[in-house]
């Protein structure tokens, strides 16, 4: 068999023509997956700063200025009244409310204390307390405005509203400002007088209970499966548990926490220590996955050090290994918890969808956390709610990039490379 | 006392035997004694348990016994006698008396439980301090006896470290408790279900309007497989034609061809698609996806274009999903020897033919199990489909239409105001037992097939 093959004749047409395409078909795939991950941070992008966009304007209060007689009103309280604990009870029994309505009436015309917000004697009632004199004459106290305004005036709003406030602007009394009120206040059915603080607390006070549970047990766990568990069908069995729990759906933890804390236990319903614990569950297998890869890289040669010089087992693990693998185990924790403070699902299950309208004050009171709050405003029709649930979102952003930015931090600034 | 105020207590006087033992062991250290058994601290710690594991143990039991004992006590009042037969009345009678005896409740609005407040104050008190000193007793009990045996030949090391390893055990069988508690609660539920429905209706029926329940028939409204079939529809099909095209694309072009530092920090960025909470994205689905999907199926000329798209809900769910397609493609391409791209390369292929034709086929096994966890995890997922999806079961193929999902199910039977024991309420155990077993399949299904395919290369 003497048939050689010719040499690749690589001037031929043919030949670069094909070279040619295959080259095409390589830019082409490069360009695909250049496309996937620009279009995928892309929409990371698209859905940060529509958030951002629609929520910047939460923290914001549409105030119009409101000029109220107080002589002329003949408020029935007496200065005495207006210090101490009864201040309130006493301004808002002397009809404090339908004289604030009437001022905007007189002020703004026929149907004037529809423009104000139902929560605005309430600013009226706290000037009046800073001020007691302000009840001797007339005077000019700057109010929220109803939430169709309100939402008119930074918005699109319906056509009536529209019109009330350019006939308001023309006059010059609406200002819009940057208000606290959002981040002090709780759940209101007036979205011009909700704020975030109560579910702030209630995913404090819930978060506390996980992580007072799920960061011992975790940990716990973590150093018997990687130090001592001896090799044999009931450790397998822990393994797998725990690695099937770490992949379960949020919402089984719902069911189980329903049925057991408080189907069988009797706990309240939508507490905080409720949630704790069925969150708790939930972010304890993750807490174990991450402590173990910590303990795992620990090098060896520190245990046998310890050992050498007659430390027991237990010593070796809770003076060397266990100080060595914290950080590890720490950032794990953090983003366990990040991720146990956005879910939501579970918790509706426990029944924290409640409408709560005072923060909690203990572990057994009802609560709400900030995702369901989310949830909550989110369902709502009031056209007021959708920069409040924006605004809710950011808050949440803000406080879960917190979290992970210091669980970079950690990571960066004590983690041993060994 | 409080359980609190005698659970402090006790801590105290644990941190009062932890330093007496420590200092009367640390005076065993005299000059010629060569070898300890234990370090002082051992002692103390050896003490403090002693002291702090009876009362504790008895104030755990006590507190889940305690009440009923209280209410019997009550009971045996001759005020009591006027209570109505047991029933909702008498418990909400007794339990508003409760409250008002411990000082909480904000009035009565029966005059009986008025009558009986004080009763319950007087019994939970004298409870309450019997408790106290049981607590306490033991205590001094537990801690003077282990203080009798603070001697040097006293191997107090190996006794707290048994303590210690026993705690570390029982940490680590809650994993196997959860499992256990899920696995019997969802079982148990699922079972009284089922004693109403049959079995294979809720399995196999076609139609599923739990809103109006037939009392005599109640499977006939209350079969599943619409739901089967939205579940699928959404997580496995539309969240899975937007998660695997973005995820493997990005995975392969941040391996391959994105230099060092670009893919430093691009994949976190990316990472950040899965640390935004749910309830984000279903809110962003609801409010500004599901709209743009309905207009453009109208565009389309789709008649029955809903707000409530399955596309719209199905869409989100795959990009939140696209990191964990794209870091478990990452894994298995990373896993694929090195050779095998270097001699596909010096054929002159060309980087893409080596991608195509060596390094994919050889990494699809763990290709394929990302993809099945991240189908479990897209099945499973929640606050998407209950804020973007709809409610009523249609067994539609159109992406347009509304469909509806097994979790969506389970939360809008349960947060409904059905009592608890109903078909309604049981119906989503039911569907929380299908759900756990087919993300339970489908993960030890992927985990085995991705675990066989690293023992093959390594």
């Amino acid at each position: 068999m003497n048939k050689s093959r010719l040499p690749t004749d690589w001037t031929a047409t043919a030949v670069q023509r094909r070279t040619r395409r295959r080259y095409a078909a390589e830019r082409r795939f490069r360009l695909m997956g250049l496309a996937a991950v620009w279009l995928s941070a892309a929409f990371l992008a698209f859905l940060l700063a529509s958030m951002v966009w629609e929520g910047l304007s939460g923290f914001r209060q549409t105030r119009i200025a409101l000029p109220i007689d107080f002589a002329a009103a003949k408020l029935a309280v007496t200065p005495a009244q207006l210090h101490g604990r009864g201040a309130d009870l006493a301004l808002a029994g002397a009809g404090l409310e339908n004289a604030v309505d009437g001022a905007a009436t007189r002020a703004f015309g026929p149907g004037g204390a529809d423009l104000i917000s139902d929560g605005a004697w309430l600013v009226v009632r706290d000037a009046v307390k800073r001020d007691p004199a302000l009840l001797r004459g007339r005077t000019t106290i700057a109010v929220p405005v109803a939430s169709a305004i309100d939402v008119a005036a930074k918005h699109d709003g319906t056509p009536a509203a529209e019109a009330a406030v350019a006939r308001l602007q023309a006059r010059g009394l609406l200002t819009t400002s940057w208000s606290g009120g959002f981040l002090t206040a709780a759940d209101s059915t007036d979205p011009t007088r909700v704020g975030i603080w109560g579910a702030l607390k209630g995913s404090l006070l819930t978060m506390a209970v996980t992580i007072v549970l799920a960061f011992p047990i975790g940990v716990l766990a973590a150093l018997y499966l990687e130090e001592y568990a001896p090799r044999n069908r009931w450790t397998d069995l822990i393994e797998v548990s725990i690695n099937n729990l770490a992949a379960v759906p949020s919402i089984i933890f719902g069911l189980l926490g329903l049925a057991v804390f408080l189907g069988t236990f009797h706990l309240p319903r939508s507490a905080p220590l409720v949630g704790g614990l069925t969150l708790a569950l939930m972010t304890m297998p993750v807490i174990v996955i991450t402590g173990r890869n910590a303990i795992k890289a620990v090098p060896p040669s520190i245990r046998d050090a310890a050992l050498a010089v007659g430390a027991s087992p237990v010593q070796v693990v809770f003076d060397h290994v266990l100080p060595l693998a914290l950080p590890g185990i720490l950032t794990g924790t953090i983003i366990g918890m990040a991720r146990a403070l956005g879910e939501t699902a579970p918790l509706l299950m426990i029944g924290m969808r409640a409408f709560i309208a005072a923060p909690p004050s203990r572990l057994t009171d009802p609560a709400t956390v900030l995702p369901v709050q989310i949830f909550l405003w989110s369902d709502d029709i009031d056209r007021g709610f959708v920069e409040k649930t924006s605004a809710a979102i950011i808050v949440l952003l803000v406080v879960l990039l917190a979290m992970n930015g210091l669980a970079i931090y950690l990571r960066n600034r004590f983690e041993t490379r060994w | 006392m409080s359980a609190l105020a005698v659970a402090i207590v006790v801590f105290g006087l644990a941190l009062i035997g932890w330093l007496a033992a420590r200092m009367r062991a640390a005076t065993f250290r005299t000059p010629g004694r060569a070898r300890f058994t234990a370090l002082p601290v051992h002692y103390g710690y050896f003490v403090a348990v002693c002291a702090l594991v009876p009362p504790l143990v008895f104030l755990a039991i006590w507190s889940l016994t305690a009440p009923a004992l209280v209410t019997d006590a009550v009971l045996a009042t001759p005020a009591a006698a006027a209570l109505p037969p047991p029933g909702f009345e008498r418990a909400s009678i007794l339990s508003e008396a409760r409250e008002l005896g411990a000082g909480r409740g904000y009035g009565a609005f029966h005059d009986l439980s008025a009558t009986l407040a004080p009763a319950y104050a007087t019994t939970q008190t004298r409870y309450d301090w019997i408790a106290t000193v049981i607590a306490l007793l033991l205590a001094f009990a537990g801690g003077g006896l282990a203080f009798t045996r603070v001697r040097p030949d006293f191997a107090a090391r190996t006794q707290v470290e048994r303590v210690v390893m026993l705690l570390l055990l029982a940490a680590s069988l809650i994993a196997i408790l959860t499992t256990v508690g899920i696995v019997a609660s969802l079982l148990y539920e699922s079972a009284r279900f089922f004693r109403i429905v049959p079995i294979g209706d809720f399995l196999f029926g076609m139609h599923w309007s739990p809103q109006v329940i037939d009392a005599r028939d109640p499977g006939a409204s209350l079969g599943a497989v619409p739901l089967f079939w939205g579940t699928f529809f959404i997580g496995a099909v539309i969240a899975m034609a937007v998660a695997i095209p973005f995820g493997l694309m990005s995975a392969i072009y941040l391996t391959q061809y994105a230099h060092v530092r670009t893919r430093a920090w691009m994949k976190p960025v990316l990472e950040m698609l899965a640390g935004v909470p749910t309830v984000v994205y279903g809110y962003f689905a609801a409010l500004t996806v599901a709209p743009a999907v309905r207009q453009l199926g109208v565009a389309l000329g789709v008649a029955n274009a809903s707000s409530e798209s399955a596309l719209a809900a199905g869409a989100v769910m795959g990009i939140m999903i696209i990191p964990f397609v794209s870091s478990m493609a990452d894994d298995s391409i990373a896993a694929v020897p090195a050779a095998m791209r270097d001699g596909s390369l010096a054929m002159g292929a060309t980087q893409s033919e080596t991608i195509r034709r060596v390094i994919l086929p050889a990494a699809l096994p763990g290709v394929v199990g990302g993809i099945l966890l991240a189908v479990s995890r897209a099945i499973g997922e929640t606050m998407i489909v209950v804020m973007a999806a709809s409610g009523v079961a249609t067994l539609t193929a159109n992406p347009f239409a509304s469909t509806t999902t097994v979790t969506k199910q389970i939360v809008d039977l349960l947060t409904g105001e059905a009592e608890f024991d109903s078909a309604k309420t049981l119906a989503a155990f039911a569907l929380g037992l299908t759900l756990f077993v087919i993300t339970l399949a489908l993960n030890i299904v992927a985990l085995t097939v991705v675990k066989r395919y690293r023992e093959a290369y390594e």
